[in-house]
């Protein structure tokens, strides 16, 4: 999609709704933190570790990537999403590959890398099970922990039966089982493999990623070369400090104290070792991380450990899901990121598309304020119309103008009863209104007279 | 009446906001009631329209700072704001210092606000528990919107008077914490989404098969009472101030 052409999200909820499995993730979260002020707590320290490790995330960079040099891992930076996606074809095209397999990545989706190798003959398989059902049925990820998650099981089970020419069946065991069985082939295949990264640490130049499934540890050890993509605002200071993180992370994305994978990537494979990928890149992207790194208040998205919470507890992402919003990060934290990533004037529904309810601010495990960011993007909103902004130069005027007020306002109640009750989209789904008869400044006017009255 | 020997303000500034003066206006003349039964003077700033939220959630941050400005007058007195809705309550204690900047001429006037803004509910938890006249048994469902449980933090005041009188039974409702779509400009950009949240929030509502539902946010209320009324449902929402007066002070009437 061209970055400056807008792109309007459909004001639809989703036939079915996502519901069930919202409350499924968000009762799970809860459970991992029966106190809140332990929730607190732990917010607050990663709110540290990523907010000191951003403020001098210039110098940080420097030092991940001679630490990482010094490790024998190959650095690249990418400015763009096209630079991204050419350094990766290069690494695969040096390897005379034709197949990719790939880990969990989201910033992969955020470069489009599977349609650019695409057309470059070169096959990008998604490992992860989410990933490789989005992938078989055409689709995008709609949550970034949860890639499927708007799929039924029944949805799958055709889509197996269609795609991979399996009998039908809505076994979950079985259809994981004839998942796995597909990519298993592939991971014995492939020459090179794509991962992403959670956190970079800056001090030993180690690259942590963690996974459920297993498949990740696959991507990153069984092909001979392991490409990583990351943002650059995913470098810690500490090597000790990721732990911390983690133990947010997973409880606040699936629920998990931990997950069942956690690779710690510092090397490629050394003399005398006997497996291991014998070449190791890591491809930092910036895609307008550091100009939003720029920014004041908005600097603070930059501390997302990505983990979902946010979008678990939206009411907005529970009834349209993550495909409406047709950029990668979907939910609260895309809200706030999109704009950045691609720009606002196209993205201007992303900021609106919000009752401000603050749910995501509450569960938030590295305490971005993510209803305040909305809202400063709504105050550099480019696409209102004159006439929106009359009536907010007319409300002002009201507003200020306490006999004007007044007067107009009783009016308004006088007249209401015999006024048309048609209300644009409010009256779609609600009756108009039912308005006072009187202002609460005449009842009080009213009350105040027969007061006065009554003590004399 | 005797209470004991800690004080409490015998004058406080009513804050009706806009929307409680054109929609739940007799609720401002119940909180004045309410108020009065407990000796305490209730000083209504005529001047008074709207805290300048509207602008504020909208991406109009001068217009919402030019209005709010003309609000700042109307307290020369350090005594409670009472604010009758929710949201706008937020809007004065935490957005009020947002809106203006350290570097503007009224900050000072803006923090001393926000400092003395108090959320009706949040107030009258405070005072000692009103005897209520009716015994009749109730029971009722309280929406208890997105600014006080996030914002004010007062999300269990209007439990806290109530659970006082064992006539009035409290319901809660299925997923009672989420939003109802409201959101100001939100449910006229997004009609369906927030038509979907709101539905939604009425299906759970009625479910509790609750006599009555009550809130201190009119926002909320203005909403939830549109749908409610489209699914042509028995509920309709009533400002907590009118239940308590209607509980307290049967007798007298709203004119």
């Amino acid at each position: 999609m061209n970055d400056t052409q807008p792109i309007r999200m459909i004001d639809q909820p989703h036939k079915i709704g996502f519901r069930p499995a919202m409350d499924y993730l968000i009762d799970k979260r809860a459970i991992q933190f029966p106190d809140s002020q332990e929730f607190k707590t732990l917010t607050q320290k990663v709110k540290w570790i990523k907010h000191q490790s951003l403020m001098k995330l210039p110098e940080l960079l420097e030092q991940a990537e001679s630490q990482l040099q010094a490790n024998g891992i190959q650095v690249h930076w990418a400015e763009t999403t096209l630079e991204a996606q050419q350094i990766i074809h290069g690494i695969i095209k040096d390897q005379d590959a034709d197949l990719l397999v790939k880990g969990k990545s989201m910033v992969s989706e955020e470069i489009h890398l599977n349609q650019y190798l695409q057309d470059k003959n070169i096959d990008a398989l998604e490992t992860d099970m989410g990933e490789f059902i989005v992938q078989l049925a055409g689709e995008a990820p709609s949550h970034i922990i949860m890639p499927a998650i708007h799929k039924s099981k029944q949805d799958i089970a055709e889509l197996f039966q269609q795609k991979l020419g399996v009998d039908y069946t809505e076994d979950v065991d079985e259809l994981i089982h004839i998942g796995r069985t597909e990519l298993r082939g592939a991971f014995e295949k492939a020459r090179v493999g794509l991962s992403g990264v959670n956190f970079i640490a800056a001090d030993t130049g180690t690259l942590c990623l963690i996974e459920n499934e297993g498949n990740g540890r696959l991507s990153t050890t069984a092909p001979d070369v392991h490409v990583a993509i990351t943002g650059i605002e995913k470098v810690i200071t500490h090597l000790s400090d990721i732990p911390t993180l983690i133990r947010s992370l997973t409880r606040s994305a699936t629920g998990q104290p931990i997950t069942t994978y956690v690779n710690w990537i510092s090397s490629p494979r050394k003399p005398g070792e006997k497996d291991g990928p014998k070449a190791v890149h890591l491809v930092l992207l910036d895609n307008g991380r550091s100009e939003l790194y720029q920014k004041e208040q908005q600097q603070l998205s930059l501390a997302c450990i990505r983990c979902g919470a946010c979008m678990n507890h939206c009411p907005v992402y529970t009834r349209i899901g993550g495909l409406a919003y047709q950029t990668t990060y979907p939910g609260p934290i895309g809200k706030v990121l999109s704009p950045h990533l691609k720009s606002l004037p196209a993205t201007p529904d992303h900021p609106k598309i919000s009752a401000l309810c603050g749910a995501c601010n509450t569960v938030c495990p590295a305490g971005i304020p993510l209803t305040d960011l909305l809202l400063d993007h709504r105050n550099s909103a480019t696409d209102t119309s004159v006439i929106e902004s009359m009536v907010w130069k007319f409300w002002s005027v009201l507003n200020r103008s306490p006999r004007i007020y007044n007067g107009l306002m009783s009016w308004v109640l006088r007249l209401y009863p015999i006024l048309p009750k048609f209300m644009g989209g409010w009256t779609k789904h609600r009756k108009a209104p039912d308005l006072s008869s009187k202002t609460l400044h005449d009842r009080v006017r009213h009350y105040q007279a027969q007061q006065d009255r009554s003590s004399k | 009446m005797t209470i004991n020997n800690f004080e409490f303000s015998k004058h406080i500034y009513l804050y009706g906001t806009c929307i409680v003066d054109v929609g739940f206006s007799e609720a401002g003349i119940d909180a004045i009631k309410v108020f009065e039964s407990y000796g305490i003077q209730v000083h209504y700033p005529m001047a008074q329209s709207c805290c300048g939220q509207p602008a504020f959630t909208s991406g109009n941050p001068d217009e919402a700072r030019k209005v709010a400005r003309t609000q700042l007058d109307l307290f020369p007195e350090d005594w409670p704001i009472v604010v009758l809705s929710g949201s706008c309550t937020g809007m004065l204690r935490h957005h009020y210092c947002d809106l203006f900047r350290k570097d503007d001429p009224d900050f000072e006037r803006a923090k001393r606000v926000s400092e003395q803004a108090v959320e009706f509910t949040e107030y009258l938890a405070c005072l000692p528990t009103l005897e209520s006249q009716n015994k009749e048994p109730v029971s009722v469902v309280v929406h208890t919107a997105c600014s006080a449980q996030r914002e004010t933090h007062t999300q269990t005041s209007t439990q806290e008077i109530l659970k006082h009188w064992p006539h009035v039974e409290q319901k809660s409702a299925d997923h009672g914490g989420e939003c109802c779509g409201f959101g100001g400009s939100f449910s006229v950009r997004f009609p369906n989404i927030s038509g979907k949240m709101v539905d939604d929030k009425c299906q759970s509502l009625e479910a509790t098969k609750a006599d009555q539902l009550i809130s201190s946010d009119c926002a909320c209320m203005m909403n939830i009472n549109g749908r409610l009324a489209k699914r042509k449902s028995d509920l309709k929402g009533q400002h907590i101030a009118s239940f308590i007066r209607s509980q307290c002070l049967p007798e007298t009437s709203h004119e």
